[in-house]
């Protein structure tokens, strides 16, 4: 739904170059919520602006629901833009019009006639659930009234993609939660494609289907949630499932899906070894229940074991034994192998 | 002089800065409305980026902001020539006041537009809106309280301006006060003239603000 290839963008500022966006790619799928997470300054913002035109890319294309909008003279890149929503982080509402009068507003940029703006207008407000509101100034409003305000503007012109950017970085947490289940509400009962840039996990976790971490300009990692939790040494999991660093000859087990399966307990009573809990953590991510736990295996069948783990589609991940401390006198090594 | 004798006077010379302050006040407005705008959209990363045009007005605007109103009005007598057939009399005050006053209000438009955040043109333009779209739907409804404020702030100026104009046969209160408060040592039509202004100023001030306040509130 939305394809980006090849991004870059690059700032002059008095003579001097930023590179905002160090090539790349983003492929959104049709249907799905597509998290960027990242910490600011990392370009994502720019990245978000990039998509529909708001920053002019310095090479690559953009494609949105099939149209390559970097091709696109100005007067077809504003009609594009009609079909793509956006909602920013302080709002942006116009503090002049009444919360009817903000959801008209891209209406009247689309020409659309006055009586059937207020009959769309207050469909918009009847979904967000502000139809009590519509005489409403927005100051008047509290803040997650006030996006979902912005959000029922920005389903005016009845987008496929919604662009979404820090949208609940200035909500307090349970407002944070009830805009994410509206959003995510959205995408499925209206088949929503979404896009959005946070700083906050909780977002990545609570709604989205796929996701990209992004640094310094470069995507580091990017698929499908549950994909991303199975791959070795991924970023998203590590952060998703905060656990100290492994000590020395612990074993670090992955699984999204079979948390209802008593993997661990089979183990025990198929091989011939002793398993010590040293930490975990489940969470609900995409849909799944998925977690990580901190063992420590001992005994015989230890390698036959995790081979067993392995092949149940864990993902199993040993940190190295301690090795006697050497001349260095350092004797502790944090790198995560993973064993086949 | 006898009440009977000043009243007339001051009636007329009242009407006069009244028609010199509406008519100026309204030219103001058409000139320097679009001046603002132009001032703030020609800007780099404006909605109309053109930097040699936005530092041509800059200048046009400082030039008219830099020289003293007793100065302009009479720099300019063969512009007023030229726009009204003559140099005296209440009609021919408006060029002056109207170009002491259009640069003033158009750095007062540039600061009120200026104050309209960011965001709110990005997501204007992200619905895919016009340039022209925002800045007559986004723009100037959202910095109407500045620019009524800016617009209050002109018109006390106009009404000190035209003052002035009467020096130089302007007519209005600023005359009567030359011709008789000065130049006959008449202390009571001076003392009323001056209460007359004071009385006209804070009209405009409270006026002004109720309506500011009133656009600020939402």
């Amino acid at each position: 739904m939305i394809d980006v290839s090849g991004l870059r963008k690059v700032y002059r500022d008095r003579g001097r170059e930023v590179v905002a966006i160090d090539g790349v790619d983003l492929h959104v799928r049709e249907g799905e919520i597509f998290g960027v997470l990242g910490q600011s300054g990392a370009g994502k913002s720019t990245l978000l602006r990039c998509v529909n035109l708001l920053e002019r890319p310095t090479a690559g294309t953009v494609s949105v629901a099939g149209q390559e909008l970097t091709r696109l003279g100005e007067s077809d890149l504003r009609r594009a833009r009609q079909r793509i929503g956006m909602i920013h982080q302080h709002f942006a509402l116009l503090s002049s019009r009444t919360v009817a009068g903000n959801v008209a507003f891209p209406l009247e940029v689309m020409g659309v006639e006055k009586a059937e703006r207020a009959r769309r207008v207050a469909e918009l407000l009847e979904l967000v659930g502000l139809a009590d509101k519509a005489g409403t100034h927005p100051a008047q409003l509290s803040g997650g009234q006030k996006q979902r305000v912005g959000i029922a503007r920005a389903l005016a012109g009845n987008p496929s993609v919604l662009l979404s950017d820090e949208a609940t970085s200035a909500l307090d947490p349970g407002t944070t939660q009830s805009i994410l289940a509206l959003l995510k509400r959205l995408n499925r009962e209206l088949g929503l494609t979404i896009l959005l840039i946070t700083h906050e996990m909780n977002v990545i976790k609570s709604i989205c289907d796929s996701a990209a971490i992004m640094r310094d300009g470069l995507i580091e990692e990017s698929g499908a949630i549950p994909e991303l939790i199975a791959k070795p040494g991924s970023r998203l999991t590590a952060e998703l499932f905060p656990l100290p660093a492994p000590e020395p000859g612990t074993v670090t087990i992955t699984f999204t899906g079979q948390a209802d399966e008593p993997v661990v307990s089979q183990m025990v009573r198929k091989f011939d070894v002793d398993v010590n809990i040293l930490g975990g953590v489940l969470e609900e991510v995409a849909g799944v229940s998925a977690g990580r736990l901190r063992l420590r295996l001992t005994g015989a069948e230890r390698a036959a074991a995790l081979t067993y783990l392995s092949e149940r589609g864990l993902l199993v991940e040993e940190a190295p034994a301690a090795e006697r401390a050497g001349a260095s006198g350092i004797s502790v090594t944090s790198q995560v192998e993973e064993i086949a | 002089m006898t009440w009977d004798e000043m009243a007339p006077l001051l009636v007329e010379s009242t009407l006069q800065t009244a028609q010199m302050i509406l008519l100026s006040t309204l030219f103001t407005v058409l000139i320097g409305l679009p001046l603002g705008v132009a001032l703030v959209v020609t800007d780099r990363g404006g909605l109309f980026p053109s930097p040699t045009l936005n530092r041509v007005l800059g200048v046009i605007v400082n030039i008219g902001r830099s020289l003293p109103f007793i100065v302009l009005m009479i720099a300019v007598i063969p512009l007023t020539r030229l726009i009204v057939g003559t140099t005296i009399g209440t009609i021919a005050s408006v060029v002056p006041l109207t170009l002491g006053a259009a640069p003033f209000f158009a750095r007062l438009v540039e600061t009120a537009l200026r104050e309209v955040g960011r965001d709110k043109v990005q997501a204007a333009q992200a619905m895919g809106a016009s340039r022209t779209t925002i800045v007559n739907k986004v723009l100037l409804p959202e910095a109407m309280a500045g620019l009524v404020a800016g617009l209050t702030v002109t018109v006390v100026a106009l009404i000190s301006y035209s003052a002035m104009a009467g020096a130089i046969g302007g007519g209005g209160l600023g005359d009567l006060a030359i011709r008789y408060g000065y130049q006959r040592f008449e202390t009571t039509l001076m003392v009323i003239t001056v209460i007359v202004l004071i009385a006209i100023v804070q009209l405009v001030q409270t006026l002004g603000d109720v309506v500011a306040r009133r656009l600020a509130r939402h």
